[in-house]
Formats: structure tokens, sequence, C-alpha cells
């Protein structure tokens, strides 16, 4: 039945952006974890979308299926060096390091993932619809 | 009576439709998916050939294999020309999305309509009110 891997499909979408969204909340934590060594630095996670077509549990033909995160990497920005030589974990030449999160990259993330997730809810409830007027043929 | 007869096309039509909804559904679940490309089928094109086939193999006798039911889904994917390709190879257009969605969803309760409509005329019909 068709209708019911619509449930399939939006829930995988739906727990890829709430991954998403974890891995967003976990670099607006950390923006300002400054720390003294430059391998120490927290760096930004993104998480990297991939399709599933292969899963027996979404539709017959293998042509329609859901979505999985792939991978999270980390970014390859270098840490911002700031010179705080007050700051009780500069290092000795009395440097800091930044994470190299940035903020408003991490907003639009948040509210595309956020978004993304309300579509698939939609969906959920569109499809839902469709299926009870379905059982209703009739009655 | 066949009742194939009495509820005519709907049937064939649902089944496409909520076809249509799993793979809308698709596109839209991997919306951010890198170098994922929206795919959708000809509604109309598909519905007709599947009737054609249903006609064409008409079961005479016993043994005779009934035209299958869902086969030919799958093979009339098309790939969907992108408005406003992106960086990342993806091709899926939300709005268009969603809206053929919801007319998807509209036209599947047309037939859901159609179906309860002719049920209940039968209905009436066998009760002889």
């Amino acid at each position: 039945m068709s209708l019911m891997n619509v449930f399939n499909i939006s829930g995988t979408a739906m727990s890829a952006q709430s991954v998403r969204l974890n891995v967003t909340a976990s670099n607006m934590a950390n923006a300002d974890a400054i720390s003294s060594s430059i391998d120490q630095t927290y760096k930004a996670r993104h998480p990297v979308f991939q399709t599933i077509l292969d899963d027996y549990n979404f539709g017959e033909t293998g042509t329609t299926g859901g979505v999985r995160v792939a991978g999270i990497v980390e970014s390859q920005v270098p840490a911002t060096r700031e010179y705080q030589p007050d700051n009780p974990l500069a290092d000795e030449q009395g440097y800091i390091y930044r994470p190299n999160v940035n903020i408003i990259e991490e907003m639009a993330n948040m509210i595309a993932a956020s978004r993304n997730y309300q579509t698939n809810v939609e969906m959920i409830k569109a499809s839902k619809q469709m299926l009870s007027e379905t059982l209703n043929i009739g009655r | 009576m066949n009742l194939d007869n009495i509820f005519g096309i709907h049937a064939k039509a649902m089944q496409l439709r909520s076809y249509r909804a799993e793979v809308l559904a698709t596109n839209i679940a991997n919306a951010e998916t890198p170098n994922y490309l929206a795919r959708d089928f000809d509604f109309k094109q598909v519905l007709q050939s599947v009737a054609d086939e249903r006609s064409a193999l008409k079961v005479t006798r016993p043994g005779h294999i009934q035209a299958g039911d869902a086969e030919l889904m799958g093979e009339d994917l098309m790939y969907r020309v992108p408005e406003q390709p992106s960086i990342d190879g993806n091709t899926v257009d939300l709005q268009i999305e969603r809206a053929e969605f919801t007319r998807n969803a509209m036209q599947y309760q047309a037939s859901v309509r159609f179906l309860n409509g002719k049920i209940s005329g039968l209905l009436r019909a066998i009760k002889g009110e």
C-alpha cells in the first residue's frame, strides 16, 4: 500500500532533520567554547544527507525512498586565534582559540531544518487524511 | 455483474495516485539531499497505458494470466526539469512538490467520493428504496 510508505518516507526525513537540528544545537552551544590549543578547539559539524533507495521497506520497485544521515563532517575552516593574555586558558604566547562556528550559518541551518521538518509533518497529516477517507469508502 | 466495470477507472486511478503520493513524498523528504534528482510520472499517460493493458489482456479461459496490477510502476518515472538549479546538484523545488502533492491528494479524494457515490447508488438499488 503506497500511502503507508509515505509515513516511512516522511518519518526518515523527520529523523534526519532532527539529527541536523541536534548538530546545529551542538554547534551553537559550543560557539564560545574557547581553548588553549588549536587541536582541542571545537570544530563545527554538519550532517550529510543521502537517499535510501535500497531498503525493502520502501516501495516494491526501489524507486522511492526516504533519506538518512550518511555521516557528519567537521568543518575544515581553521579556528580563529585571539590575543587574550589575561584569559586563564591562554597559552604561553597569550593566545586563545575560538571554534570555527559561524553563528549566522547555523541560524540559517536551524530555520531550514525546522521548516523541512514541518513540511514532512504536513505530508504525514495529508496522507493520514487520504487513508482515513479510503477506509471510510462505502460507510 | 462485474464490480470492476461498475467502479471503472477509479480503482486504478487511486492506486496510481497513492503511488504518486509516495514519489512526491520521496522528493520532499530529499529536498536537501545533495545530487538528488526530483522525479515524477505523467499520470495521464500511465493511467492510459494501465487501462489499455487491462482491455488488451482479456481473460477468457481458466489458466490465462491476468494483467498485473502494479507492474508498470517504476519504469515510468521521469526526472523533473529544474526551474532553479542549485549548486549541490539537487533539483527538488519544494513549492512545486508541495503543490503537486496537494493536487494529487485532492484528486485522490475526488476518486474516493466517486466510489462512495457508486457504492451508495448500489446500496440503494439493493435495498429497493
